[in-house]
């Protein structure tokens, strides 16, 4: 109960009016179509610069939160998901809005939300410091182990090919080396004089998620934005808590769904909403009457969105290894600051963990309150056409990338990294894998060493990186991945190989 | 499969290939081997799954990602060429604020889907332009006091 103990930091005047500005602010961006989650976060890094530790992450945790309710806004609203995480709470959602009862379905929506997210943020509270102690029992080959695993499980479970998401996830791991080698100091891949102090995280994770949006903008050319607002009218908001009440099974389900998939690092929210969704309607008595606009689709998907939210952060908090992009990304955040996660976080810089934790939890209160508010404004927001938003998305994106060191190279970085990023998801290739990579790489590595070291001194190499329960554990669960998602992709090639062919071939001509 | 859509798998892959070639071959060549341990053990595996996504390309089996195709580049392409220019070297050569001024309202003209035509519409453009300007200068200059290239101008 350690976190109640700092409950009061999240009222300081400063830290409450950072949540409400990354609450309200994380609404409107989740809103817009095209703005992820993640890139959102990136985006608003440069801004904590001037923030001390505690309140840059609670602008982060706090639009973190609040970007994956308000993705339902558009979803609802418009027909378009926000992030792909509310793909679901479209399909009744949308539906509902038609049918006049576009209140009903955001209130609906954001009570969900609020229910799943604290529950998800109580995991969080309560899990993270007693798996913070338990990782004080890794040695170097486990921290390596974990580091690989955090790259092949995004790699194989996130991507379209297990291949192209193992490679991308390699070349992460290999722009990681850039720069000049921590122990002898030799020179490593410096090719241009932009890259001579390494690759800097914060300005390749927003070339990474910012500059492919902003190409995949210029593509859609001078297409007029065909999205209607629809009109949303007064709905009691007592009559959505007696629904939501009434929905317990979708509740729930959405809740263990979104909370279980949070902690699977990788997993993240993407389908969190859609499984739960699917599980909601197999168990439901009135199934026939999912994708009409029915109650239990929006509660089992939105409480499934954001019950993922602080389970996602577990393994980031307690082993450094971030369960999603988003994840990664407030891992920068976290060690611009100087502060590394795990036990370190809890022992040393306790007011910043707690209060960074109690905020995600005042923040899913938040969320709620003014979502209900800010979903008209939000909605008239998602509507600014794709040319203003990609030469916003551009302009914050250079300068965000500038004030990280001052540095034109970091600005050169990232534009180099976020174009090619966008032509390798052309071809298959993830940015997520690739972004893990890069920022699990120096953990990987380290350890790696630090290991070979010990192993030269105790053992040989092969005994003490491949024995030991521990150890295979890891690498069961490194090949059980990678297997499950090669067996989920041929199993899904043999049904859908010809209906994939002529899509793109209809999509090419 | 189109020719094209194959052709262009065929480079895609071909190119990270190359890439993973490069990065063995410096891997395991250059000096002193103990600072390259690490690369070069992620560089096999990297070389591996390279080649195998190059040859499967290669044989036409490639099953995911659908390129580009004609319209996309047409109309990727000036918006690029722009974004490059503004990024590689108007904003230092030209200073941020004014190289951002002129890529965004660049960028705005050709995309925004409204007639060229109309005064109205030319309007809303540099009002939207001064507006972002202003928000950025806000922030950037005011807020964060981060000092960018100014030479020209502001």
């Amino acid at each position: 109960m350690e976190f109640i103990g700092y409950m009061g930091d999240v009222f300081t005047p400063i830290n409450f009016a950072l949540l409400l500005i990354g609450t309200i602010g994380g609404l409107i961006l989740g809103a817009t179509p095209g703005l992820s989650p993640t890139m959102a976060v990136a985006l608003l890094i440069p801004f904590t610069f001037k923030l001390d530790a505690t309140q840059g992450l609670i602008l982060l945790g706090a639009a973190y939160t609040s970007t994956v309710a308000g993705g339902a806004v558009s979803a609802i609203l418009l027909k378009i998901p926000g992030a792909p995480a509310n793909i679901a709470t479209t399909l009744d959602g949308h539906t509902m809005a038609r049918n006049g009862q576009g209140a009903k379905a955001l209130q609906l929506s954001f009570l969900a939300s609020l229910v799943g997210g604290v529950f998800g943020v109580m995991l969080l509270i309560f899990l993270t410091p007693v798996l913070a102690q338990w990782a004080l029992a890794f040695g170097p080959s486990h921290l390596f182990w974990l580091a690989i695993l955090g790259v092949t499980v995004i790699g194989s479970l996130d991507s379209s090919s297990v291949v192209k998401g193992l490679l991308s996830g390699c070349i992460g791991l290999w722009l990681a080396t850039i720069g000049f080698d921590d122990i002898m100091g030799a020179q490593r891949f410096i090719f241009h004089d932009a890259v001579a102090g390494g690759i800097n995280i914060i300005p390749a994770l927003i070339g990474l998620f910012a500059i492919p949006q902003v190409i995949t903008m210029f593509a859609n050319g001078r297409k007029p934005s065909e999205a209607e607002v629809l009109s949303v009218e007064r709905h009691p908001i007592r009559k959505a808590i007696s629904e939501v009440a009434r929905r317990t099974r979708a509740l729930s389900i959405g809740t263990a769904v979104g909370s279980f998939i949070g902690l699977i690092p990788g997993v993240g929210g993407q389908i969190a909403g859609l499984v739960a969704y699917d599980q909601s309607k197999k168990v439901s008595s009135e199934r026939a009457k999912f994708g009409t606009g029915h109650s239990e689709g929006i509660i089992a998907a939105e409480s499934a969105n954001n019950a993922m939210v602080g389970p996602s952060l577990v393994p980031l908090l307690t082993l450094s290894i971030p369960g999603s992009p988003t994840a990664a990304v407030l891992l920068g955040g976290l060690l611009i600051h100087g502060i590394f996660p795990g036990s370190d976080l809890f022992d040393n810089h306790p007011q910043v963990a707690w209060t960074f934790i109690n905020s995600m939890l005042i923040g899913q209160i938040m969320m709620c309150i003014f979502g209900l508010y800010v979903a008209g404004l939000a909605a008239r927001v998602a509507q600014v056409p794709n040319a203003v938003m990609a030469a916003v998305v551009l302009g914050l994106a250079v300068f965000g990338s500038y004030s990280v060191q001052h540095s034109m190279g970091d600005v050169y970085v990232m534009a180099a990294l976020g174009t090619g990023m966008y032509f390798l998801e052309r071809f298959g290739f993830s940015a997520a894998p690739l972004v893990l990579g890069l920022i699990l790489g120096p953990i990987a590595e380290a350890n790696f060493v630090q290991g070979s070291m010990i192993a030269n001194a105790t053992s040989n190499l092969g005994t003490y990186f491949l024995t030991g329960p521990l150890n295979l554990t890891l690498i069961g669960i490194v090949v059980a991945s990678i297997v499950y998602s090669v067996w989920m992709e041929l199993r899904h090639r043999r049904y859908t190989t010809k209906d994939e062919a002529v899509a793109k071939e209809e999509a090419l001509s | 499969m189109s020719a094209m859509w194959q052709t262009q798998h065929v480079v895609a892959s071909g190119i990270v290939a190359a890439v993973g070639v490069a990065v063995a071959y410096i891997s395991y060549t250059a000096q002193p081997a103990q600072a390259f341990l690490f690369p070069r053990l992620i560089s096999t595996v990297f070389v591996v799954l390279a080649l195998w996504t190059f040859g499967k390309a290669l044989i036409g089996k490639t099953k995911v990602g659908n390129g580009l195709n004609r319209t996309q580049m047409i109309n990727i392409a000036p918006g690029l060429v722009v974004a490059l220019i503004y990024i590689f070297w108007a904003a230092k050569g030209l200073g941020f604020y004014t190289a951002t001024t002129i890529a965004f309202f660049i960028l705005l003209t050709l995309y925004d889907p409204a007639p060229h035509n109309k005064l109205r519409t030319w309007i809303k453009r540099v009002l939207i332009t001064a507006g972002f300007l202003a928000v950025m200068y806000g922030l950037f200059a005011m807020l964060l006091k981060v000092y960018t290239p100014r030479e020209i101008f502001f």
